[in-house]
């Protein structure tokens, strides 16, 4: 699945739409970054209600391509500019991590 | 190019970062002029005068149970008790530094106790050496040539634009969340870009971003440092403390001495210095309460089967 592929899922809200349409193989859910540095694969959407600058440096050194923001979590400003950079989507959904994971395991089949 | 101006300069950065990473007992002054509990205040006037120096530790078979300094013979010079014993004048409450310890802890403890000199015991506690800020000096001038030298060496020889070899040293201040990342995004990009294979950058990535994160979030700032040939990435991370109480507790997964704010930027999940050793190919921390800490990570860069799978 492309990064771009999710824009298509009602649930979810494109809030950093400069991004590199790369490739989405597997997905990963954690709100603690030390745990998405050390565990998360290469290519993953990254699920968290973590909303932070941090979240988006992790997720560069970690090579995730997409990352949703659960239960309408505000994204600071500081935190989607440090996105565009990267060029790594930003989507955010009113439902929590659980539902939003099962989503997305959906999707990718 | 503003935000760069403010940082000291690399080179001195660096010569820091390798000053640090020395042992305390290749910088000590090994001749050491000690008294025994019998000795008097006389006897350590003739050993200052003679010598030149301003401290004399006080021995009971080779374990320091004191430490006469300049103050302590003036004292005893006042009330004109010089015939007394080094026992009844001397400071007692003295702070010993052990020989193994990395230099950079000794210079931090110079900054939070107000002695001129720290005696310096083995690990039988027995007295070796004394530290004092001209050992300091003196090894800060050693390094600083000798990285001189080096320098002069690669302007004769310039490198190729593709190799491996950097060093780059990075200072962090204590909850600088703003900029703790950006040395890892950096080192990152520099392996990219020299073709280093995704899952080595990767490992890389891991252990710099912890001991970059664990640098802001946990110390009162430090400095990392990256040394890195064609065969292998060292980071080195040197920080003038707290320190580590438990250093075992420290390496267990899932325990964090991380505060609620400290939590709230994401961090503090008590996964850092774990991530970093699993990581590593060589992994090493020291640490001091009070002092400091130094961590060393070593990561192989001509590690044939790292490109499975991927």
């Amino acid at each position: 699945m492309k990064v771009s592929e999710l824009t298509s899922l009602e649930a979810l809200t494109c809030v950093q739409d400069t991004y590199t349409d790369a490739e989405i193989s597997t997905g990963y859910t954690s709100d603690l970054l030390s745990d998405v540095m050390g565990n998360a694969e290469e290519n993953s959407v990254l699920i968290t209600i973590q909303a932070h600058k941090n979240t988006i440096a992790v997720s560069s050194l970690a090579g995730i391509t997409a990352i949703i923001i659960c239960s309408k979590r505000p994204c600071p400003e500081d935190m989607l500019k440090a996105a565009r950079d990267e060029g790594i989507a930003v989507f955010q959904t009113a439902d929590n991590q659980f539902n939003t994971s099962a989503l997305i395991a959906q999707k990718l089949g | 190019m503003s935000e760069e101006v403010k940082q000291p300069l690399q080179s001195s950065l660096r010569v820091q970062e390798l000053l640090y990473g020395l042992r305390i007992s290749e910088v000590m002054t090994q001749k050491v002029f000690a008294v025994s509990k019998n000795c008097t205040m006389r006897d350590v006037r003739v050993i200052m005068r003679n010598n030149e120096i301003s401290g004399v530790p006080v021995v009971d078979s080779k374990r320091v149970v004191g430490i006469v300094t300049m103050n302590d013979l003036m004292n005893a010079l006042e009330e004109g008790a010089l015939d007394d014993s080094v026992i009844t004048w001397m400071t007692s409450e003295v702070k010993t530094l052990a020989e193994d310890m990395p230099l950079s802890f000794g210079i931090s403890a110079f900054g939070k106790f107000s002695f001129r000199q720290f005696p310096v015991v083995n690990k039988a506690n027995e007295l070796t050496g004394i530290l004092t800020f001209r050992n300091v000096n003196h090894a800060l001038i050693r390094e600083l040539s000798r990285q001189l030298r080096h320098m002069e060496q690669q302007n004769e020889n310039p490198p190729d634009a593709d190799d491996l070899r950097f060093a780059k040293v990075y200072q962090l201040a204590r909850y600088d969340f703003e900029n703790g990342g950006k040395a890892s995004s950096e080192i990152k990009k520099f392996l990219k870009s020299r073709g280093v294979p995704p899952k080595l950058v990767r490992r890389v990535a891991v252990a710099s971003y912890e001991l970059e994160i664990n640098l802001v979030a946990h110390s009162i700032g430090g400095m990392l440092g990256f040394d890195i040939t064609a065969d292998r990435v060292k980071i080195s991370a040197h920080d003038r403390g707290p320190g580590i109480k438990n250093i075992e507790d420290a390496l267990t997964e899932g325990f964090s001495t991380a505060n609620e704010w400290i939590r709230s930027q994401g961090f503090g999940a008590g996964m850092g210095l774990p991530n970093v050793k699993r990581v590593a190919d060589k992994f090493a921390i020291e640490s001091a309460v009070g002092m400091g800490t130094m961590v060393q990570a070593i990561i192989y860069l001509n590690q044939e089967n790292e490109n499975e799978g991927q």
